[in-house]
């Protein structure tokens, strides 16, 4: 009787962690479909250039206050920490380089993708849901149009122009976060404060922070806008979709760097 | 009768349901049909298989004699361009003006010049009874006004069929009354148009309608002109038209 028990109980766990897989890569099959028939459709015409600059307006402009003064603080915040660390071994005038080398590589890109998915990529989910749970993407789906193409791929090439362009605007003002806080705090000379950025600072290092971005702009508008077209359930799922989504969109974000970073470092 | 549409033992499951089940329907050409049954029949559920919006577990599904079940995406965004469909919320576009949730279709699909695609939404507009409203949001109309733009949107296109999703629900009975005219108005302007009305208001069928078919348990119970209707002695069709709840009909 105890055998039979404990051979239940097995089977059970077995089946239960077999239907968890199946449908974690049932759900990851189709997203792969779905990022496909993203992409097919980016090139299939015509190309809505009207939606792409309401996107390009929404996603760049509106969020260009909150990129400059984040990256502002950002720069100067870090420039105060490590200063502190340097100023110990004297080593104050490569503070505004390690703090642009951080930036560039690695926290203007992050940064930039974590303020994005809160600001764009979940308004891009609560949009699309609403219109999902109003019937006004079954609308177009019965007027023909396909709402991948008119929804989504209109999101994701503004997001992908964009996000790059104010992740460099991140780097740039971040770096002059610092600069201030280096002259200003730390009384480094400002000669030697640019001469170490560009000793230290590398086109390849400004390539890879863009790269990522480019990558994390992906994840953004793909992830917000599936999400959103699979909202269902009103007010309620439209709130559930742009939570999911945004956690989603921050966890892959962060798994995708570790994984970008570690190809950069080995290229 | 020619049929324009034509099920052939439609089965549909939602999990163990059967909310189609063996279905034969045929809709005929040029009229105005009305699909009726209580909530839950499957009403909504045809509707989305005209439009190949679901695709049936079993059974076939024939438009304009050309089979439909198979049709791929890129078929049936083609196929779908001969429907116009007026949604049960109007479905109407947020963030566009009338004029242009009313010019969205024509944009989408014809190479018209601009002035004469505004020329056909003021004048489709005018013919729901809604001239000059190009300008004002969805957020600014009546309810009433919702369904009419909702049907101008559904109209500009001059489509062969035009489905109505429960029109008149949750409308007084003086805006019910005239989106149910403006169902027959429509139908007799456009010369070969075939309406479809998804309702539950068997009234309304046998005031406006000119083919009905009742639904029940995913099967047809009576179709036939509302005159086969008001003579029926079939006790479910006559329990749901007397509106009582005591009676052969099963409430899930």
């Amino acid at each position: 009787m105890a055998t039979l028990t404990i051979k239940n109980s097995v089977v059970g766990s077995v089946s239960l962690v077999g239907r968890w897989t199946t449908e974690r890569l049932t759900n990851l099959g189709a997203f792969g479909r779905y990022i496909y028939e993203i992409f097919r459709q980016a090139c299939t015409p015509p190309i809505r250039w009207d939606l792409i600059f309401q996107q390009l307006e929404f996603v760049g402009n509106q969020s260009l206050n909150i990129i400059i003064l984040t990256g502002f603080f950002t720069g100067a915040v870090f420039a105060l920490q490590i200063g502190g660390i340097f100023q110990i071994f004297r080593a104050e005038s490569i503070m505004g380089a390690a703090t642009a080398k951080a930036l560039t590589r690695e926290m203007a890109p992050l940064m930039t993708a974590f303020l994005l998915t809160g600001r764009a990529g979940s308004a891009m989910t609560a949009e699309i849901s609403t219109m999902r749970v109003n019937e006004q993407v079954d609308a177009m789906e019965a007027m023909a149009v396909d709402p991948i193409h008119y929804l989504v791929v209109p999101r994701l090439i503004a997001s992908m122009l964009i996000i790059p362009l104010l992740c460099a605007i991140f780097i740039f003002v971040g770096t002059f976060g610092a600069f201030v806080t280096g002259v200003a705090v730390f009384d480094v000379d400002v000669g030697i404060f640019i001469d170490r950025i560009k000793w230290m600072v590398d086109a390849r290092d400004i390539f890879n922070g863009l790269e990522k971005a480019f990558v994390f702009s992906i994840i953004i508008a793909s992830i917000a806008c599936r999400y959103g077209l699979n909202a269902s359930g009103g007010a309620k799922g439209v709130g559930r979709a742009t939570t999911t989504s945004v956690v989603m969109t921050l966890l892959v974000i962060l798994f995708c760097d570790v994984f970008i970073t570690y190809v950069q470092l080995r290229l | 009768m020619t049929s324009i549409i034509t099920f052939k033992n439609i089965t549909k499951r939602f999990g163990a349901r059967a909310v189609l089940d063996h279905l034969d329907l045929e809709i005929p050409r040029g009229k105005i049909t009305f699909i009726v049954g209580k909530s839950g029949e499957g009403k909504s559920v045809t509707i989305k298989h005209i439009m190949g919006l679901l695709k049936p577990d079993e059974g076939r599904i024939i438009v304009d004699g050309i089979d439909i079940t198979d049709f791929e995406q890129e078929e049936l965004r083609q196929y779908r361009k001969k429907f116009g469909m007026l949604f049960q919320q109007a479905a109407l576009f947020d963030s566009m003006t009338v004029g242009e949730n009313v010019l969205f279709p024509l944009k989408e699909h014809t190479k018209l010049p601009l002035d004469e695609m505004l020329k056909r939404v003021e004048m489709t507009l005018a013919q729901v009874g809604l001239p000059n409203m190009q300008h004002k949001f969805p957020t600014e109309l009546s309810t009433g006004e919702k369904k009419r733009v909702g049907l101008a949107r559904a109209l500009v296109s001059r489509p062969e069929i035009i489905l109505y999703d429960e029109p008149t629900t949750g409308m007084d009975p003086l805006v019910s009354e005239m989106i149910d005219e403006l169902i027959v108005r429509v139908n007799a302007e456009i010369e070969g148009i075939t309406s479809i009305v998804i309702s539950h208001d068997l009234k309304a069928a046998l005031a406006t309608g000119e083919y009905i078919i009742f639904l029940y348990k995913g099967k047809i119970a009576l179709a036939g002109a509302p005159k086969d209707f008001k003579s029926t002695k079939d006790p479910v069709v006559r329990q749901f038209f007397s509106g009582k709840v005591e009676g052969p009909m099963e409430f899930l």
